[in-house]
């Protein structure tokens, strides 16, 4: 199995009550909550983490975009990979992902992955995302076209980066009269591409199309939705014609370890609980803009959630519960590892081992037990 | 009241018609079909009044094609010139009037007026349209209203299944045609002057949503505007001034007959 280390950035400093006097932790959150000086030291100690993971035998080390909020500190991801290219040197560095339908030239993403991949003599992997809902309100583009959108970037980026330049790309969204990379990808034809999703099967069957193949990433989502989704996909490519590889396969989750369960949700808890629940809760109008997903699974999701009733936060015990986080001793964790691995054949794990508020101090003893008593277990 | 399906080239729509008179189109606001209300009783006691449902809005057709408040206008061109009248009043809310008024400066040969309640289409710098995307369905409700009576009313509703599914079909709708730029079309404040028929703008003087200080840019450039602000009202005088409301607009078109 491979392991990646991803990081969100969190602002942990965040005044909580001050939060909460406002919808979200995104796009309207006054930014006078945030404190440069104590955001460069959060930036300081993040990078350090993500540094310290390739020397802890990660092999891939992982950031991301949002935009406009507390939740995490990377509008722009490219520059932290561009930092991690100079202070590291074996591990793949992902960036899971950029969100393409955002951008108004989407050769300005192909062109910064195609310097990452230089200036990393090929280290890099590359994610590409539609942003969560949230991402339309900070940016104003239009959600109605997100999907549309995202294909045609997608074309477009893949085209740059694999056939001879110079060449017209004419679409619906993007026009351009000459396309004609320089640099172009260190690797051949291009940096891997994965695609984080919370999954759904329109993104499942695209994914696993025979001429994409692109790693399937299932993000923080409960043991039996990872489990259906990377299902999904497996089923999706033997109706293709072949068998998707494990490499194919990935999660993503929260873990924390320590040396007993009690132990371990003591320290987590505080971490877990703020993340859900300061950081990442939205209200469903910011969450899911109109046009962001289908008509039909968007009335789906409705009722799924008029189901669930009202709104609450969210107790460590039920994210423990329904498995969208691991918490635990080695032996809990690297069970529940084992289970999901068994039931889905996935071969990457996207470990979050720093969440919410969770000090540098307990990220460090976290990474370094997730690396010593829980990765060597899964190594082939 | 009656309803039928009115079918331009690929599109039908949902048209709901009533009364007898000179002819009267109504283009509803991103809320969608509005219910045959007092407001729409007292203009049929006038006017032979059509009140249409956008393409993409509740059952009417969403044909690909139409990706912009300006396909929408050049749609009900295409509508108009379907129609068995030479001219029709028209009569449009918010997003409707927005659409009304691209419509005018395009063709203006079936128009016999042309009357804006709170239209979106035009922005003023400083002053952004209320975020109705963002607000929550209690917020949004309470926003349209002067008198919260009303979105008291409007609250105590419980949507049945397939209300709520029309009512995100017509958000969906609202998203593509407004989302951004936000309820306006640079373009089109350039073209206003191009509007040859008698115009009435009507605006809440406490609207929420499009702020009424935006009837000074129509009132700019529209060339012939009456201007009518309706005191303590929001962004719907047809529901909260119905009776002033039709009796002004009903004022309007006798002074101006087809």
């Amino acid at each position: 199995m491979k392991f990646t280390f991803f990081h969100l950035m969190p602002y942990r400093p965040l005044d909580m009550a001050a939060r909460h006097q406002h919808r979200a932790g995104w796009v309207v959150l006054p930014n006078e909550l945030y404190d440069p000086k104590r955001g460069a030291d959060e930036y300081q100690s993040y990078i350090d983490q993500l540094v310290y993971a390739e020397e802890l035998g990660f092999d891939i080390i992982a950031v991301n975009e949002h935009h406009q909020t507390a939740y995490g500190l990377m509008p722009a991801p490219n520059l932290i990979a561009s930092a991690l290219i100079q202070r590291t040197r074996r591990a793949k560095i992902a960036i899971l992902g950029r969100a393409l339908p955002l951008v108004n030239n989407p050769i300005n993403i192909a062109e910064e992955f195609a310097m990452l991949d230089n200036l990393s003599k090929g280290r890099i992997i590359t994610g590409f995302v539609r942003g969560i809902g949230n991402e339309y309100h900070a940016t104003g583009i239009n959600p109605y076209f997100s999907h549309e959108r995202f294909q045609e970037a997608h074309d477009l980026i893949v085209a740059a980066w694999t056939r001879p330049g110079p060449f017209p790309f004419e679409g619906e969204h993007y026009n351009l009269r000459y396309v004609n990379l320089w640099p172009r990808p260190y690797q051949t034809p291009h940096p891997p591409i994965w695609i984080p999703s919370m999954g759904s099967s329109e993104t499942i069957r695209w994914a696993a199309a025979p001429e994409r193949k692109y790693t399937f990433l299932v993000t923080f989502s409960g043991r039996d939705l990872v489990a259906r989704y990377l299902n999904l996909y497996r089923e999706q490519a033997k109706e293709y014609g072949y068998e998707a590889s494990p490499d194919q396969l990935g999660f993503a989750s929260p873990l924390y370890v320590a040396e007993t369960d009690e132990r371990a949700q003591e320290e987590a808890r505080a971490g877990i609980e703020t993340l859900f629940n300061d950081f990442l809760a939205v209200p469903w109008e910011m969450l899911m803009p109109p046009g962001y997903t289908s008509l039909p699974s968007m009335k789906n999701t409705m009722k799924m959630r008029k189901a669930l009733g009202a709104k609450k936060r969210h107790s460590l015990e039920e994210l423990m519960e329904s498995g969208t986080v691991v918490v635990g001793s080695p032996r809990t964790v690297r069970e529940h590892i084992e289970r999901l691995r068994e039931a889905t054949g996935a071969n990457h794990l996207v470990t979050m081992l720093q969440f919410g508020v969770l000090n540098d101090e307990l990220t460090k003893r976290n990474m370094e037990l997730f690396a010593s008593e829980v990765m060597p277990h899964f190594r082939d | 009241m009656n309803e039928h399906r009115h079918k331009v080239r690929d599109v039908s729509v949902r048209v709901r018609r009533d009364g007898k008179g000179p002819p009267l189109v109504y283009l509803h606001g991103p809320a969608g079909l509005p219910e045959w209300t007092p407001f729409f009783v007292q203009l049929a006691q006038a006017h032979e009044v059509m009140v249409p449902e956008h393409p993409g809005f509740g059952t009417s057709d969403n044909p690909a094609w139409i990706r912009n408040v300006g396909d929408v206008a050049m749609y009900y061109l295409d509508f108009l010139d379907g129609l068995n009248a030479p001219r029709v009043h028209l009569v449009g809310h918010a997003l409707g009037g927005w659409i009304a008024a691209e419509v005018a400066v395009r063709n203006a040969a079936r128009l016999a007026s042309l009357t804006l309640i709170a239209p979106a289409g035009l922005r003023q710098k400083g002053l952004p349209a209320g975020d109705n995307f963002i607000w929550s369905p209690e917020e949004t409700v309470r926003n349209l209203f002067y008198d919260q009576s009303f979105a008291e009313k409007m609250l105590a509703h419980v949507p049945s299944e397939e209300e709520a599914d029309l009512a995100l079909t017509n958000r969906f709708m609202a998203a593509k045609l407004g989302w951004e730029p936000r309820w306006f079309n640079p373009a089109l404040e350039r073209w206003l002057h191009r509007i040859p028929v008698p115009t009435l703008v009507l605006w809440g003087a406490d609207d929420k949503f499009l702020p009424s200080q935006y009837v000074e840019r129509w009132r700019a450039r529209v060339p012939d505007v009456t201007v009518e602000i309706l005191p303590q009202c929001g962004h719907l005088p047809q529901v909260e001034r119905a009776d002033a409301t039709a009796a002004r607009i009903v004022r309007f078109l006798k002074g101006n007959a087809s």
